[in-house]
């Protein structure tokens, strides 16, 4: 029994019908402190449609058995589902299915590119180019692979409307510059970056691109052909998917180069007590039994996504965004971090003045408002804008107008709270 | 104010916490961070010639949780004797705040309690290794 969603169409709309989307998510039915429940913290993690959830449930119903060496009908039926989930993950963003290694998260991603290439490629004198609105996930491992290798790392400037500062990007990204590492969106500002830009500088040194996508692959369409990058990490739970699964795309001959990360079953092509040669692409990467059910999850929330239309997702999260900050802006003493909205994700990062973000998050619960506060793991960003945290409201496909005048009601009640 | 956690005497010792600043020549001093939200605590106290926290500070930046909390507990230990404080556990200080708090905010407003008592535990390892080498 799988579900079928309540929108049927051949063609991906241009339009995205919420309320339609809103019967798919069992969870928006919920109450939290006796209100419904406004989920607005889809940037750290989204809500799950019934096709995900029913496709979870369907495998681990029918099929469940370890993938790629038992030779009876559970394990045949595992493995193709498995396979055809890298598949349709690849064709959703222009990759062929050997680029695309399964990983727990995006951290995880990263941190195979900083160690299977990183550790093996880069030099003293060397220099990775990262970018001062990085997560910590595509910050820690560089540092650390610098650390051991005794490479250097430089970062490009965020500027006061929150773009990363294009001319010093130029002038940090030199001869020296083996890897260009930076986020696609940011998970506090939303600023779309202009990754193929970043793609012509790298290339132009001889370096490569590894791209953040965690926080741009749920919400608008991703090419990473037409972006020219060389890698490209993501993660599952954030485009609606399960945890636990999460991707890498990477060109196919830098793939084939690059020593595994993880080393163990399913890897390997041949073993004796001397050594081992590794196996075919994308398997050299995927040691040990993989998240089976959660990447067939994966691929019925692709599939859900393609179903809505990418543009469509994107044309409606700009809609929000630019009421947000609209409503926002009127509200005394708020405080917004970011470009415009036709610069940025559905991400809006704000402080109300003399009220600390995780305050505000409390006062909100209360309304039945979900949103992040704190640091958002991007803590040298915060010492650049000079604060130690910010507020954010992130949207979705199931996000409504209705619920960002919820989420400016209770900003107002948490104003009421400061005395004067 | 549908919020419980916020009631007045809380936010009495936000808006005007006690003992907040801090001492030139302390001998007592820690500074601890909370890693989920970045928010920082500093505590410096110095004792009297009897061994009583004749002056206690802190200073940070944290919620209003987290600030209340450091204000009450520095009231609270303010002449009271090291081993005295050191007898002070997670229940004493969730009895002082007196609100009730979400799982998430206790370890908030735990943070000026572990701050405090990793301050005393490094003022007596440098007691014990200045006897040693004496």
């Amino acid at each position: 029994m799988t579900h079928t969603p309540t929108f049927v169409s051949s063609r991906a709309p241009t339009v995205l019908d919420v309320e339609r989307v809103r019967r798919d998510f069992p969870i928006l039915t919920r109450t939290v402190h006796d209100r419904p429940l406004v989920y607005l913290d889809s940037a750290a993690s989204s809500q799950r449609p019934l096709a995900v959830i029913d496709a979870v449930r369907h495998y681990d119903q029918t099929s469940h058995a370890n993938i790629h060496r038992g030779v009876y009908v559970l394990s045949e039926e595992a493995t193709a589902a498995y396979e055809q989930a890298h598949m349709r993950v690849a064709q959703f963003i222009n990759a062929d299915w050997q680029e695309i290694v399964f990983t727990k998260n995006t951290t995880e991603a990263l941190n195979l590119v900083a160690y299977a290439w990183g550790l093996h490629h880069l030099r003293e004198g060397d220099e990775v180019v990262l970018t001062q609105m990085e997560h910590h996930s595509n910050l820690v491992p560089w540092q650390q692979i610098a650390r051991r290798t005794g490479a250097r790392v430089q970062y490009v400037r965020v500027d006061g409307q929150g773009h990363l500062d294009m001319e010093h990007a130029a002038s940090v990204i030199g001869p020296r510059t083996k890897m260009v590492a930076v986020t696609h969106v940011s998970n506090v500002l939303g600023t779309v970056n202009p990754v193929h830009e970043f793609s012509k500088m790298a290339h132009a040194q001889g370096a490569l691109l590894c791209v953040d996508g965690a926080q741009s692959i749920p919400h608008m369409p991703v090419d990473v052909r037409a972006l020219d990058c060389d890698f490209f990490a993501f993660s599952g739970h954030k485009m609606l998917g399960p945890t636990g699964i999460g991707g890498l795309y990477g060109k196919r001959h830098i793939l084939e180069h690059l020593e595994p990360f993880l080393y163990g079953g399913d890897m390997i092509r041949e073993v004796t007590f001397e050594g081992a040669s590794w196996n075919d692409l994308p398997w050299k990467f995927e040691a040990g039994t993989p998240p089976i059910a959660q990447a067939i999850g994966l691929a019925a929330a692709v599939e859900y996504l393609q179903r809505l239309g990418m543009d469509a997702v994107r044309a409606h999260e700009q809609d929000l965004v630019r009421y947000a900050l609209e409503q926002m802006r009127q509200v005394h003493d708020l405080e917004l971090y970011g470009p415009e909205a036709d610069e940025r994700g559905g991400v809006v990062s704000f402080n109300l003045k003399g009220l600390h973000p995780h305050d505000m998050a409390s006062i909100l619960d209360h309304h039945g408002v979900a949103i992040r506060a704190g640091h958002h793991c991007a803590m040298p960003l915060m010492q650049v804008l000079g604060i130690n945290g910010t507020c954010r409201a992130s949207f979705y496909v199931y996000t409504t107008v209705d619920e960002i005048d919820v989420l400016i009601e209770a900003i107002g009640a948490a104003r009421r709270l400061l005395r004067p | 104010m549908s919020n419980e956690m916020y009631q007045e005497h809380i936010l009495d010792h936000y808006e005007n916490p006690h003992h907040q600043g801090t001492l030139a020549h302390p001998a007592l001093e820690f500074r601890d961070l909370n890693p989920l939200c970045g928010d920082e605590m500093r505590i410096q106290a110095c004792l009297d010639d009897r061994g009583h926290l004749a002056r206690v500070c802190f200073d940070g930046k944290g919620c209003i949780i987290s600030l209340a909390a450091a204000s009450m507990l520095m009231e609270a230990v303010a002449g009271k004797t090291l081993e005295e404080v050191k007898k002070l556990d997670r229940q004493d200080m969730l009895e002082l705040l007196g609100v009730p708090l979400t799982t998430m905010r206790v370890k908030y407003a735990m943070l000026p309690w572990r701050t405090l008592m990793k301050a005393i535990l490094l003022y007596e390892g440098q007691r014990r290794e200045a006897s040693a080498t004496d």
